[in-house]
């Protein structure tokens, strides 16, 4: 077995006899690389962000931002990581000079008062420094828009859109980082401020190259086993002989298990590099989207090509999350309150099932049969999900939470509506956080077909839609409030699908 | 010797300078307790057994099991204190209970080679628990009697007759929930016994003295043998007040018991179900006013949830009730406060420290009365403002009172009210689902403690052969920039360049005897003992300087490390110079300082006296937009202005407004801590006990447009160069969002509708207000916490 070791800021550390139970935070500080720390141990505050090297197609890499309290340290096995401590030039306590640019905007304006969840910060904002496609806005000021262009009435601008800077910058870039000190403005204004890299910033260069190739990684120790197979004929193999075995892509979920319910899983393998479950094809009558690509990598490259799908993904966890989480994984582990799966269930989506006897197509509502719990079966492993064309014309994903950045459903409803002539011909409505499992609105569905889309007709089919699932009472919402989202989504939707004519335009 | 507000030309102070550890903290290389441990070798890590009822007796405790899990070390437990056994400094906080008194109590901790196998031995020891009846709510507590501590009244006038007479009258009850401190590094200690046989405490706490005191007791040591340092924190809010040292007594136990360094960090679920909060209150008013709306009586009882133990309860209730008139004269008053005994985790300091909570209660009060008296809610506050001459109910006058109406009148232009009202009018009247409103609030808090004695600080300051400065003093640094100031402090003091000041950790065995770095106060006590310590090696200098320069001491000028006479610069000394020639002299070139505030008194037993050095004022406008098919919102913008006296240090302190009105917003609006009051096996437990369920302000909940203003020509004489406190007054300024919150709301319904909105008021809760004001009513009839005119 090959040694196992990771690239930190340019330096080789060998992570032989390390536990797959690891997160590559803890090896990360045990290494004396304390810059990185830990704030939840759930991927919610991003102060233990570092910079990986992904690909960026085959022929160059991007510096991508990840939680590293969730993911195990032997997962990066051959890969390169830079933490807040190689970004600047110098180790230790260092002058202004040798700051990095994303550093330097964060001293000088204040970004920091603690200081505890700068480092996280520092690396988030700078995967968005060094983003291919950045640039400066013509005109931009950076300032939000002036209040009487702001919002549909609808109130789509009431939603998580994007809002970047005059620099291009993405602010959702740092929707994953938590600061308890400084109330965001002056780490707004670094943002804002910074300029493109230069060309000879060693960082910017690194992204001409590819990512470094996917490593046969077998870990063992313990008793706690991570393997990450080389082909589909190795992962059925491994599945076939243990199918207790967790498969994870980003760890965006095991981690958490590992961390705050302290799962111990004997047997770990990663399917995030396998390029079978990394595709993206657009045909001409479906769009089939491999199970392992991260969020943000499915977003980039769909492009805006599924409406439904850019207003889901600002709304899904943060960039951090997204950096790392799957559709595969985030349909695989069933929770009702996942965000895809109501988003898919609007699309008429299905999902592709591979094992070593071949591959079955199972509509997704009718994969999750129970709380956690689906139609996949021992040694099948979901390996894209595809989306059939055309659209419908109408599509809206909403989602009800206490906040607007990165927070878990209380409800998420998305809704897919095809008009004509003014009459509904087809609907598909998806529900999550109103059952055991994410659920089509069938009733409603059904009230609506075949019937003009009118304030009565939506306002009525927007009443049995209060009534659809078994909403409880829990932390995030009461019963009742769920139930009368249901209603007042319908309701909203149908308000933005008649505001297209108004002068309000959503920003 | 200057006075201690006056500062010298061109000083340091006042100039814009970035947090000094700002570079540290970018780079990932400022070290923070838990950094420490891959320094030690043989550090052990240390887990608690959490007891899952939210009240039962320790019956029996096996801790054998335990002791059979590879890496486990030792299992620490009440027999194994030598001294005290005892976390608090009320003696109702025992380190090792025998008695659970809220749900995840810590009944012992295991010391693990790993932190591995500490949590696999904690799992391990055996504990039977006899369940005892429990309450939660304030309701529950209110209802069964269950207080602790002192029941005070804060009184004036005749409240009674002055309720009869008034024009209007109206009665109300109202709720706000806590607050998790949620400081992005949890508690930590790690202890060790170093080579010279005294317990070493690194510790992120803002009270070392006490820390130390604790540890000491516990240990049954003197004080001299336990050295506490706080190198910084990643944040403490008033959370790592008094809830430290407990923790660091478990460290410094097992490391005496080991001899070996011990590790105690708490994950973030330790450190939610373990620590203290900011207490949730009850209030129960009955408010008068005359024909045009002043106020003329208020009647209350404030009831705070404590939780299971004392702690700072009592201080925290005597601030509420020291702040429930916020910036507004009222004639007659009766405030009642007492203290719920509930199974909850302790309640305790948290930014404000009370003040938020009694504030809320009038800001609350005028919001829900304003349209009852049929007057905007805007102009109600304005035209209640304290006068020059006025003074609060505790008999304290309320100097500067005309600030008020002057950072009023500032902020309504600089935030174009005028306007913008109008466009909000115009755009409510074409936005059916959605609507804007805007509202503006003032804070007027006290500062010093209420507690007189803790108002005094010290410092070490040493000057170096090279004419280098080091500086130690008693304040913590959590992110406040109290570090910072107190460099500029120095500089300005000994009139050198800020480079040449460097600032050492906190540590007990420089500085005894110190005050929490609480109450805003910081830069205050410890900026006043800096600058006395500086002034002392300054004043020695200047004899030095006096004789080579052939001039009276008194006329030597100190600047940017330049020695010269007033007047002419002909002969310049550098301060290095300088230094070296008073080290052959035999000039002693290091001082202790010292400082106390003059002119405090506070009669607790009689709530009457002048506790406050000074008071800090401030105002803020915000519009939010409010989504009426969800109840979802968003803060459009927000402008404040703010008095910090003269700014120290501008960066800083904008820094501490912005973020302390985000905190304020997050606990007005967001934060929601959820506990299981249900009949069930987890009747007690924290539902929201992690960062996924209790959910902080993140970018979204940032005003999109924020302006801040420091209120110009401040100075405040008899504070360190002309300066005010900072850190907590900001908080409050988040009530105009609530505020404008309930505006909007009441742009659903029928104009002149009175609004209740809870707190927080998340989206769930403003979307029923809205359902509630466009079903067109008011409150239901008979409804408790319906604002009732009796008029």
């Amino acid at each position: 077995m090959d040694s196992i070791a990771v690239t930190v800021n340019g330096r080789k550390r060998g992570c032989d006899g390390v536990s797959p139970h690891v997160r590559l935070l803890d090896w990360l500080r045990a290494e004396g690389l304390t810059g990185a720390k830990e704030g939840c141990a759930e991927g919610e505050c991003g102060a233990c962000a570092v910079l990986v090297a992904r690909p960026d197609g085959p022929d160059r890499s991007r510096w991508t931002s990840v939680n590293a309290c969730l993911p195990s340290a032997v997962a990066f096995d051959g890969q390169e990581i830079i933490t807040a401590e190689g970004l600047g030039t110098a180790p230790g306590p260092c002058t202004e000079q040798d700051l990095h640019p994303v550093q330097r905007e964060m001293v000088d304006r204040g970004g920091s008062q603690c200081g505890y969840c700068t480092p996280g910060f520092v690396c988030a904002m700078a995967a968005e420094y060094y983003r291919p496609g950045r640039s400066a806005v013509p005109g931009d000021t950076g300032q939000p828009g002036t209040a009487e262009n702001r919002t549909a009435d609808g109130g789509a601008g009431l939603d998580a859109g994007h809002a970047c800077g005059p620099n291009g910058f993405d602010l959702h870039a740092l929707s994953g980082n938590l600061c308890r000190c400084t109330g965001y403005r002056p780490i707004r204004d670094a943002a804002y401020a910074l300029e493109a890299p230069a060309d000879t910033d060693p960082l910017l260069q690194r992204q001409d190259a590819p990512a470094p190739p996917a490593r046969h990684t077998r870990a063992s120790v313990d008793g706690a086993e991570f393997v990450r197979p080389q082909t589909m004929e190795e992962l059925f193999d491994r599945l076939a002989r243990d199918p207790e075995a967790v498969l994870v892509t980003g760890a965006t979920d095991l981690g958490v298990d590992v961390n705050l319910k302290h799962a111990r899983p004997r047997l770990v393998l990663a399917v995030d590099q396998l390029d079978h479950l990394r595709a993206l094809t657009l045909g001409a009558d479906a769009v089939e989207i491999g199970a392992a690509l991260t969020l943000t990598e499915v977003e980039d490259r769909l492009a805006g090509r599924v409406p439904l799908l850019d207003q889901f993904f600002p709304q899904f966890a943060s960039r951090l999350i997204r950096n790392a989480a799957s559709f595969g994984g985030n349909l695989a582990t069933g929770s009702p309150i996942g965000d895809a799966a109501p988003a898919l269930l609007a699309l008429n989506a299905a999902v592709i099932l591979a094992s070593a006897d071949g591959e079955r197509e199972v509509p997704l509502d009718e994969f999750f049969t129970g709380y956690r719990q689906s139609v996949r079966k021992p040694g099948e492993v979901l390996r894209s999900v595809r989306i059939p064309l055309p659209l419908a014309e109408q599509t809206a994903f909403h989602k009800i939470s206490k906040r607007r950045f990165d927070d878990i459903s209380s409800v998420a409803v998305g809704v897919a509506i095809q008009l004509d002539g003014g009459t509904v011909s087809a609907v598909r409505i998806g529900l999550g956080g109103v059952a055991a499992t994410p659920i089509r609105a069938r009733a409603t569905e059904d009230a609506l077909t075949g019937q003009p889309w009118t304030h009565e007709v939506a306002a009525a089919a927007a009443a049995i839609m209060a009534t659809e699932g078994t909403p409880i009472d829990d932390l995030r919402a009461s019963a009742r409030y769920r139930s009368a989202m249901l209603e007042q989504l319908l309701l909203k939707f149908y308000a933005q699908t008649q505001s297209d004519s108004a002068v309000e335009v959503p920003r | 010797m200057t006075s201690l507000s006056d500062r010298p030309v061109k000083p340091v102070v006042g100039m814009t300078v970035p947090h000094e550890s700002a570079n540290l903290h970018a780079t990932g290389t400022a070290l923070y307790t838990d950094d420490l441990i891959v320094r030690h070798q043989d550090v052990l890590h240390a887990w608690p057994v959490q007891a899952p009822h939210a009240h039962a007796l320790v019956a029996a405790l096996r801790t054998g099991p335990a002791l059979q899990v590879p890496g486990v070390v030792r299992v620490l437990t009440a027999a194994d204190v030598p001294g005290l056994n005892d976390a608090g400094t009320k003696h109702d906080e025992p380190l090792f209970p025998t008695e659970v008194m809220f749900y995840g109590h810590a009944v012992c901790w295991v010391l693990g080679e790993t932190l591995e196998a500490a949590r696999l031995g904690a799992a391990a020891v055996e504990v039977d628990y006899e369940p005892l009846p429990s309450l939660l709510t304030l309701t529950e507590a209110m209802h069964a009697g269950s207080f602790q501590g002192h029941q005070p009244t804060v009184s004036r006038g005749e409240a009674d007759a002055a309720l009869a007479d008034a024009a209007h009258r109206f009665s109300g009850e109202f709720e706000c929930g806590g607050q998790e401190h949620f400081y992005l590094e949890t508690h930590a200690s790690f202890v060790y016994v170093d080579e010279g046989g005294q317990v070493f405490v690194h510790c992120s706490t803002q009270h070392p003295s006490e820390t130390q005191e604790i540890v000491a007791h516990v240990l049954g040591l003197h004080s001299h043998d336990v050295t506490v340092q706080c190198m910084r924190m990643g944040g403490g809010f008033g959370g790592k007040e008094m809830q430290p040292h407990g923790f660091a007594a478990i460290a410094a136990l097992g490391s005496v018991l080991t001899g070996r360094p011990v590790r105690l960090r708490l994950n973030r679920t330790q450190d939610i179900t373990l620590s203290g909060k900011r207490h949730p209150f009850h209030a129960r008013w009955d408010v008068g006013f005359d024909a045009d709306g002043r106020l003329q009586a208020l009647k209350a009882t404030l009831t705070s949830d404590g939780g299971w133990c004392l702690d700072l309860s009592e201080p925290v209730l005597a601030r509420a009730m020291c702040h429930i008139d916020n910036a507004y004269w009222i004639p007659n008053v009766e405030v009642n406060g007492r203290v719920a005994k509930t199974n909850k985790t302790s309640q305790t300091a948290f930014r404000g420290f009370g003040g938020p909570q009694g504030m809320l209660v009038m800001e609350d009060l005028l919001g829900r009365c304003a349209p009852l008296l049929g007057l905007d809610p805007g102009e109600l506050r304005r035209r209640n403002l304290y006068a020059p001459g006025q003074s609060t109910p505790y008999g304290q006058p309320v100097r500067h009172a005309e600030r008020l109406t002057t950072i009023w009148g500032q902020l309504l232009d600089r935030a174009d009210v005028v306007r913008r009202q109008e466009q909000i009018t115009a755009f409510n009247a074409a936005h059916p689902h959605t609507k804007r409103a805007l509202a503006i609030t003032p804070v007027k808090f006290g500062i010093s403690f209420n507690l007189t004695a803790f108002n005094q600080a010290g410092a070490l300051v040493h000057v170096y052969k090279d004419g280098s400065v080091l500086i130690n003093h008693g304040g913590t640094e959590m992110g406040q920039g109290l570090h910072t100031k107190m460099r500029q402090v120095a500089a300005t003091s000994l009139g050198v360049p800020l480079a040449t000041v460097r600032l050492a950790h906190t540590r007990t065995d420089k500085v005894p005897n110190t005050s929490a770095t609480a109450a805003s106060s910081g830069s205050d006590l410890n900026g006043g003992a800096v600058k006395n310590a500086c002034e002392q090696i300054r004043g020695r200098l200047a004899e030095v300087a006096g004789r080579r320069l052939n001039i009276h001491p008194d006329d030597v000028r100190f600047y940017d490390g330049r020695i010269t006479g007033i007047g002419f610069t002909d002969q310049v000394i550098p301060f290095a110079e300088l230094v070296h020639d008073a080290y052959f002299q035999r000039v002693p070139l290091w001082a202790a300082g010292y400082y106390r505030t003059e002119g405090l008194h506070w009669d607790s037993a009689r709530m009457q006296g002048e506790p406050f050095k000074y008071f800090s004022f401030g105002a803020a406008v915000s519009e939010v937009e409010v989504d009426g098919f969800t109840g979802a919102y968003r803060q459009l913008r927000t402008d404040i202005v703010h008095d910090v006296g003269d700014s120290l240090s501008p960066l800083i302190d904008v820094g501490q407004i912005e973020g302390g009105f985000v905190q304020g917003v997050g606990w007005l609006t967001l934060e929601e801590l959820r506990w299981d009051v249900s009949d069930g096996e987890h009747r007690g437990r924290l539902a929201t006990q992690s960062a996924s369920t209790y959910k902080l302000p993140s970018f979204s909940e940032m005003p999109e447009v924020f302006n801040v203003h420091l209120f110009e020509q401040a100075t405040e004489s008899g504070v360190v160069y002309g300066s005010k406190a900072v850190g907590e007054p900001p908080l409050m300024l988040a009530f105009s969002v609530r505020e404008a919150l309930r505006a909007a709301v009441a742009a659903f319904g029928a104009r002149g509708a009175s609004v209740e909105i809870p707190s927080p008021s998340t989206p769930e809760g403003i979307f029923w207000a809205v359902e509630q004001a466009r079903a067109g009513a008011a409150a239901p009839a008979g409804s408790e916490t319906s604002p009732v005119t009796t008029d």
